[in-house]
């Protein structure tokens, strides 16, 4: 059972900063996120798009703001579960929460803060007849462990980034890659597509456009799948494994049978004070949450998330008396000994 | 002085809306859909409308002049489902004096 103070449902930008914040007062965390890396939407849909209104910086990247946010929390050394979806909550008798994923990781907190965004990313999947039957079988949504694929054959469809990005990848590492996409044109950064056109001319990879998979066979697991080229007939392809990459769609899932007062897909809190949900112990921060005058920005995340912090704090240390210190003056002691201060002045008389 | 254009939205559920959609707010189609709650919170627009998702995906039934596709929205298009040949994404059409009377769906959310 993984232990901490405070359990962050939820690695994007808003996640990230309650981090640096429950750093500043002693407490740790522990996220959790549906996607294989932190960041969110941030890392998942639009890391190259530029943001223009985080404060101090006049433009920076989706990507880079993720870089920045985990590089100042680090020494608070965040604990991670990735690429597990938060399922079940249950409140103990001691007042603490026991939060698990669907892979059965158990996490336990006194505090739950949910910094969910829109949900967590659930991968789009073709509309193949059977593809359920061979999830997990051959057929995979997301890659997260590349090795997987070692001397195996791939067939990837899709025609975005990660599409590109993990032919390029698994060209080096899989016995054989086809791509396919339902057209010539691929979307994606400008070098990964001359990449994966060096790649297919070098024979390094099976490209196939414009062309769509129709069908997936196999007996007990994923054997072949079934390509068609419009108005041709549909060839087999064998093959070991099928990564369909079509992008994510955000759902709330399980988070909206935890009890807890949902309006217009949102979490409701009480922003008149600290983002505490209807239960007592579990807040709603970010995009996640709902109230009169919300605004789903990323510096409105960055807050709520600060004052949250406040509230876990009095939770987690009753009757404790607290005082606001800044940076500036105490400086950053991070759990992993390391200390951040403004340099001493020198007093020295000139004569 | 702008005036608000007339546009019919027939929602996921099958609803015919007739709505007044401003052309002085640089709105664009899935702005207005939001703006009148025609379709739940967190089900369109998700990517904000950077052309990076396909969740205000809706077909077109009028024969209004509308902004040509650009590459972005053709290539998100082409990975999206429930594609039909009057697809559009609605984040990439804005409202303008000349959309008085359109007429348009919402694809079904994936």
């Amino acid at each position: 059972m993984i232990q901490t103070d405070i359990l962050i449902i939820g690695a994007g930008p808003t996640g990230l900063f309650t981090v640096f914040e429950a750093g500043l007062l002693k407490m740790k965390c522990h996220l959790i996120d549906a996607l294989p890396q932190a960041g969110g939407q941030c890392s998942e849909i639009y890391p190259k798009k530029p943001i223009y209104d985080i404060p101090a910086y006049p433009e920076i990247l989706a990507g880079d703001l993720t870089e920045k946010l985990l590089e100042q929390c680090k020494q608070f050394e965040p604990g991670f579960t990735l690429g597990e979806r938060a399922e079940t909550i249950k409140k103990q008798a001691d007042g603490s929460f026991v939060v698990t994923t669907n892979k059965g990781t158990q996490h336990q907190a006194p505090v739950v803060a949910i910094a969910g965004g829109l949900g967590s990313f659930e991968p789009r999947k073709p509309q193949l007849d059977n593809l359920a039957l061979y999830e997990d079988k051959g057929i995979a949504y997301m890659i997260k462990d590349p090795e997987v694929y070692r001397n195996k054959k791939v067939v990837i469809s899709g025609g975005g980034d990660s599409a590109l990005d993990w032919s390029i990848f698994l060209s080096e590492v899989a016995s054989g890659v086809t791509l396919i996409h339902r057209r010539n044109e691929f979307r994606g950064a400008l070098d990964s597509v001359d990449k994966v056109q060096e790649l297919k001319n070098a024979g390094k990879i099976n490209l196939i456009t414009p062309a769509e998979v129709t069908a997936v066979l196999g007996e007990h697991q994923l054997e072949a799948i079934e390509v068609t080229k419009s108005g041709e007939v549909p060839v087999r392809i064998e093959t070991e494994s099928f990564i369909p990459l079509f992008g994510l769609s955000p759902k709330l899932g399980p988070i909206a049978d935890w009890g807890l007062e949902i309006e217009k897909n949102a979490i409701k809190v009480n922003n008149s004070l600290d983002y505490q949900t209807n239960i007592p112990g579990i807040f709603a921060i970010g995009d996640v949450n709902t109230y009169p005058g919300k605004l789903k920005l990323i510096l409105c995340g960055f807050h709520e998330a600060t004052l949250m912090c406040q509230a876990a704090y009095k939770i987690i240390n009753p009757g404790k008396r607290y005082v606001l210190k800044y940076t500036t003056v105490s400086g950053i002691d991070g759990f992993d000994g390391s200390r951040k201060e403004a340099p001493k002045a020198v007093v020295k008389s000139i004569n | 002085m702008d005036q608000d254009v007339q546009i019919k939205i027939t929602d996921r559920d099958g609803n015919l809306h007739e709505i007044a959609a401003p052309v002085d707010m640089a709105l664009n189609l899935m702005e207005v859909v939001r703006l009148y709650e025609l379709a739940p919170e967190g089900t369109i627009g998700i990517c904000g409308g950077m052309a990076m998702c396909a969740s205000c995906q809706c077909y077109v039934l009028t024969e209004h002049p509308l902004r040509e596709m650009q590459d972005d929205e053709e290539a998100m298009l082409s990975e999206a489902f429930n594609v039909k040949p009057n697809s559009r994404l609605g984040c990439q059409i804005q409202i303008t004096p000349k959309m008085e009377g359109l007429e348009i769906e919402l694809a079904p959310e994936d």
